[in-house]
């Protein structure tokens, strides 16, 4: 069970697939405005994820090596036009929000990076685990940036008020750079410090050493 | 037309303020030479697919595209994503013989680049933004061209801020990636400046 539950927890933190491997990041930045509408992206993620890791995975051994990126490239495609029709039917008004971005996920790397690297050379139950576990990474990246996003751009939180606004007797004034891109820059490359202060590991190494007067690198 | 020229290379900068081909962006950033060459690319590729995934989605998936073959109740455009995938595969592709036939200096420079490019969401968001801008194939030209312009500026600049940050001594957990986004944030932030010149 250990074995099989590590494929879960990595990805969450320690080999996290936007932190680490700077994987799927185009759509995890721009649909972080709001926590609502960063949830329904991750769900679509896992959705996406979780079913087309499980079919490559079950149909692995009747792949062709040659056409194999066209065959994952397809399956991906029409599971996200799935996902992109059911939104538009059940969640109009939050998949007009989403604009292009559910159907970026075709090029998200994240996806066609699991169903290369994992789902071609494993059974089914471990690449449905591993890409579980890779979109759970992801979408834990999402909700705490739309989170601080959200909540210090708006006083929001899922439209919900949680700070006392100032233009309506309270202390909270709006940031307003919240809501605009390069915070979400920001965030990210805070998180990744944060994750990597912790994890002294993951530290890229320098490329040069400084040194000092005498002749001896600095730490 | 001017308007969108504009827009695609400094307001609505793909890289920067739409967050689109980042991964790409970053990874490839550590040398201007580089930065230039795919840069280069995503233009061409760009300025190639956006025009010919708008001819396509003018004549034969928007709703009621197919008026010409005499079915106009058809609405194909549930086949939009898959369809201008595949067009971009076989547009790089094609481009790649042909400059390898043709323009073989170019092909060198650029060849590495080519591949990497088809799964670049800048391209496939090039294209699905001139969708829902309602953009016609001329004007999908400009934004094509305008918005490779666009993220070869970006990330050519950005190779540049990069080599200059090698030698910076900066704290052990932002060296790369960390300081890699902080540096985008800002220049992102500089961008932003341009807001008010289209309206």
């Amino acid at each position: 069970m250990r074995r099989l539950s590590h494929h879960l927890t990595d990805p969450l933190i320690r080999s996290n697939p936007v932190t680490l491997q700077i994987l799927g990041i185009c759509s995890a930045l721009a649909v972080t405005t709001a926590l609502a509408t960063a949830l329904t992206m991750a769900a679509a993620l896992i959705f996406v994820l979780c079913a087309s890791a499980a079919i490559i995975s079950a149909i692995r051994r009747h792949i062709p090596h040659a056409i194999r990126l066209i065959l994952q490239i397809t399956i991906i495609a029409t599971l996200v036009i799935v996902t992109d029709e059911v939104l538009r039917a059940y969640a109009f008004e939050i998949s007009q929000r989403l604009s292009i971005f559910v159907g970026l996920i075709v090029t998200n790397c994240i996806v066609l990076g699991r169903a290369e690297s994992f789902a071609m050379h494993h059974p089914v139950g471990p690449s449905v685990l591993d890409a579980l576990g890779n979109a759970l990474g992801y979408g834990l990246v999402l909700m705490i940036v739309a989170t601080i996003r959200e909540l210090f751009g708006t006083g929001r939180l899922l439209g919900v008020p949680m700070l006392p606004l100032a233009e309506q007797g309270g202390w909270f004034e709006p940031l307003r750079l919240m809501q605009l891109a390069p915070s979400a820059f920001f965030i990210i490359g805070l998180l990744v410090w944060a994750i990597r202060a912790v994890r002294p590991e993951q530290a890229e190494r320098p490329e040069h050493r400084l040194l000092s007067r005498r002749g001896e690198a600095r730490p | 037309m001017t308007e969108i020229l504009l827009a695609a290379i400094l307001t609505d900068n793909l890289a920067l303020s739409f967050f689109l081909g980042i991964c790409t962006f970053l990874a490839v950033s550590q040398r201007i030479s580089t930065a230039l060459g795919l840069g280069i690319a995503v233009i061409v590729v760009q300025g190639v697919t956006v025009p010919v995934n708008a001819l396509i989605h003018v004549y034969l998936l928007a709703p009621g595209a197919l008026h010409w073959i005499g079915l106009p109740e058809i609405d194909l455009s549930f086949l939009r994503i898959i369809v201008f995938i595949g067009v971009i595969a076989a547009m790089v592709q094609l481009m790649e013989l042909l400059l390898d036939r043709f323009v073989p200096v170019l092909h060198r420079a650029l060849g590495v680049f080519l591949p990497l490019i088809t799964v670049n969401c800048a391209i496939l968001g090039g294209s699905l933004f001139m969708v829902e801008r309602r953009y016609d194939p001329l004007e999908a030209v400009v934004w094509g061209i305008g918005s490779g312009i666009g993220w070869a500026l970006a990330i050519t600049a950005f190779a540049a801020i990069r080599e200059r940050l090698r030698h910076a001594d900066m704290p052990e957990g932002l060296r790369g990636l960390g300081g890699a986004f902080i540096v985008s944030g800002l220049m992102s932030l500089g961008f932003s400046g341009f807001g008010g010149m289209v309206q």
